[in-house]
């Protein structure tokens, strides 16, 4: 609360527009690529055999198992049925159907963490009695969770997308959960003496001191949850046998890949760039409510405040 | 003098013990005895541990007495603290990281939900006080720790309080800070009339600020002397090398290593002025 460190101006994602930031990411995707093509290369060259040794390289340096860069990329742009539209426009539909599902999950976990981290700081015995059971709730792999939930759902006769928007909001709620307990509890004691000695109710104390100082906590736990909600939209559609988002395009494209890998990786990507999209949105979002010093302070003080997000 | 019914604060054997777990029960206050008449200028000092600060929470209600009467403008503390009878200040700052100086001067006035014409207008208003105008829009981590702490000060008399209980507030400060804001409070002070009650560990402080001076004694903690400045109530730079400044200092100190000896207190820091 005591607001003497001054930030320094090092910042967590690249500042929009900043050339700097753009050029690091480009410049990593350039290493990732010569790392890529550089392992086929030598791979090739030692034979497949890791060097001086009778082993086998695993991934095997083919083009069968390891596409090059270039034949991922332009079979984004083949079409990806007979005379279909091209792969990437149907990834691109996909990664849309599945965000949308993400971000459905994302804001009902999100909310529901929300109240459910200031039910716990308002209520000891509420704390005492479900917090272990929401730790719990994340040691059961979510990979045995989907199949219930899309069974259920279906009898209940729920829409299928609801269903995945179900698992990715499991995913979601713990890490918000969690953090916003912490920084519902992270003002000074003199702060809340200060809001006592003003005779504030609880509500105006909750509203005026504890979510704005748990904000930045709050944001770090979402950037966590928005990668965690596309995973878990993933993971949700491959029970469902719903044919328009990524899970139903990993499933059918991994059983093309003797035949056709590249599709199976051009999936990959976009699966990434779902999460990274995601993410990126909500760190935007951060940096219009956040005040900048406050985020800072935060992340220098408490580097293991990343709780353990994403399993699966 | 000042009775414990009319005075602005009156306490009558006032105790505080806090009772810890098994053994560690700790008597804080004992037998507190006072009267501060309103508009009256009053610093708490004593070895560090002899209960300033649970006096101080005592009067505004941030802690409950556990023997004793204490009232507080004719009311109970509690009562005068739903009536935003107080201002306080802390050693700390405590400016809320995410609001602008304005903002944060603002925020007792949002609590009782004064309109945003007024709450700007009071704020511009503590703000000059302090003179602290043209950072109005500055955030908190801009301002130097001087300046944090009038925003501080701004913020406690933004609801025009009447009783400002401040503890150890220029604590972290340097010497030169410590003697301007010293000097900033005394005018707020003559400007508005308000009661307050002061915590110090600085002997030249005290005395330089005060109508009177407290000074209490530890385990258990008691008012052990209380000594009259007699300084009038116009105080300047030249008032530090008066005669009777000086005077009284040595009455303070005096009181402090009496009762050191009597009672094997800690040693109260003596900063020099
Ligand atoms: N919340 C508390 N629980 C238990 N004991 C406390 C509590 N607050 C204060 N005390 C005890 O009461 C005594 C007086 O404490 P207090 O903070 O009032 O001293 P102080 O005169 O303000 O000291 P300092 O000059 O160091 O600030 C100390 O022995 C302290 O340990
Ligand atoms: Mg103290």
């Amino acid at each position: 609360m005591a607001t003497t460190p001054r930030p320094s101006t090092q910042r967590l994602w690249p500042r929009r527009g900043s050339l700097g930031g753009v050029a690091a990411v480009v410049g990593t995707l350039v290493i990732l690529v010569v790392l890529w093509e550089g392992y086929k290369v030598l791979g090739k060259a030692a034979g497949g055999l890791v060097p001086f040794t009778e082993m086998r390289l695993r991934p095997p340096p083919d083009d069968r198992s390891m596409p090059h860069v270039w034949d991922i990329v332009s079979a984004m742009f083949e079409p990806a049925r007979r005379r279909g539209e091209p792969l990437f426009t149907v990834l691109g539909s996909a990664a849309l159907f599945t965000l949308r599902e993400a971000f459905a999950g994302f804001v009902v976990g999100g909310l529901g963490g929300f109240g459910l981290g200031v039910w716990f700081v308002r209520s000891r015995l509420a704390e005492r009695a479900l917090l272990p059971y929401v730790v719990a709730s994340q040691t059961v792999p979510i990979l045995a969770i989907a199949p219930m939930v899309v069974i259920w759902g279906g009898r209940a006769g729920l829409p299928q997308w609801t269903a995945v928007a179900i698992i990715a909001a499991y995913l979601t709620f713990y890490p918000v959960t969690i953090n916003t307990l912490r920084g519902l509890r992270s003002p000074a004691a003199t702060a809340t003496e200060l809001m006592r000695s003003y005779a504030a109710t609880d509500r105006q104390r909750l509203w005026k001191l504890q979510v704005p100082a748990a904000l930045p906590y709050i944001f770090t736990a979402l950037k966590i949850s928005a990668a965690a909600s596309v995973v878990g939209a993933i993971v949700g559609e491959l029970p469902t046998g719903a044919s328009d988002g990524l899970g139903r395009a990993l499933l059918s494209y991994s059983q093309q890949f003797t035949a056709a890998p590249e599709r199976l990786y051009a999936t990959v990507v976009f699966c990434g760039l779902a999460g990274i999209t995601f993410v990126a949105a909500v760190s935007l979002l951060e940096r219009r409510l956040v005040n900048p010093g406050a985020r800072q302070r935060i992340e220098a003080e408490a580097p293991g405040l990343m709780v353990a997000g994403a399993q699966a | 003098m000042t009775t414990a019914t009319t005075a602005a604060v009156g306490a009558v054997g006032l105790g505080k013990v806090f009772e810890g777990t098994g053994r560690q029960r700790i008597e804080a206050l004992q037998d507190i005895d006072l009267a501060i008449a309103p508009g009256e200028f009053v610093s708490l000092i004593g070895p560090s541990g002899c209960g300033k600060s649970t006096l101080l929470r005592l009067i505004g209600d941030l802690i409950t007495p556990s023997s004793g009467s204490l009232v507080v403008n004719g009311k109970t503390p509690h009562q005068a603290r739903l009536d935003r009878d107080y201002g306080m200040v802390f050693q700390q700052a405590t400016l809320l990281e995410w609001r602008s100086v304005r903002r944060n001067v603002e925020l007792p006035l949002e609590l009782i939900e004064l309109s945003k014409a007024e709450r700007a207008a009071r704020a511009e208003a503590m703000l000059d006080l302090v003179d602290l105008a043209e950072f109005a829009d500055h955030q908190p981590w801009q301002l130097s720790g001087g300046m944090q702490q009038r925003v501080a000060i701004a913020r406690a008399l933004a609801f025009d309080p009447a009783l400002l209980l401040m503890d150890e507030p220029f604590g972290a400060l340097d010497e030169m800070t410590r003697e301007r804001m010293q000097q900033e409070v005394l005018r707020i002070w003559s400007r508005t009339g308000k009661t307050v009650v002061f915590v110090t560990h600085s002997i030249p402080e005290a005395v330089f600020l005060s109508s009177r001076v407290m000074v209490m004694s530890a385990r258990p903690g008691r008012i052990s002397q209380v000594i009259e400045v007699g300084l009038g109530a116009r105080r300047d730079d030249d008032t530090r090398e008066d005669q009777r400044f000086y005077e009284a200092i040595t009455e303070v100190r005096e009181a402090l290593r009496h009762r050191q000896g009597a009672v094997g207190g800690e040693p109260v820091r003596e900063a020099t002025s």
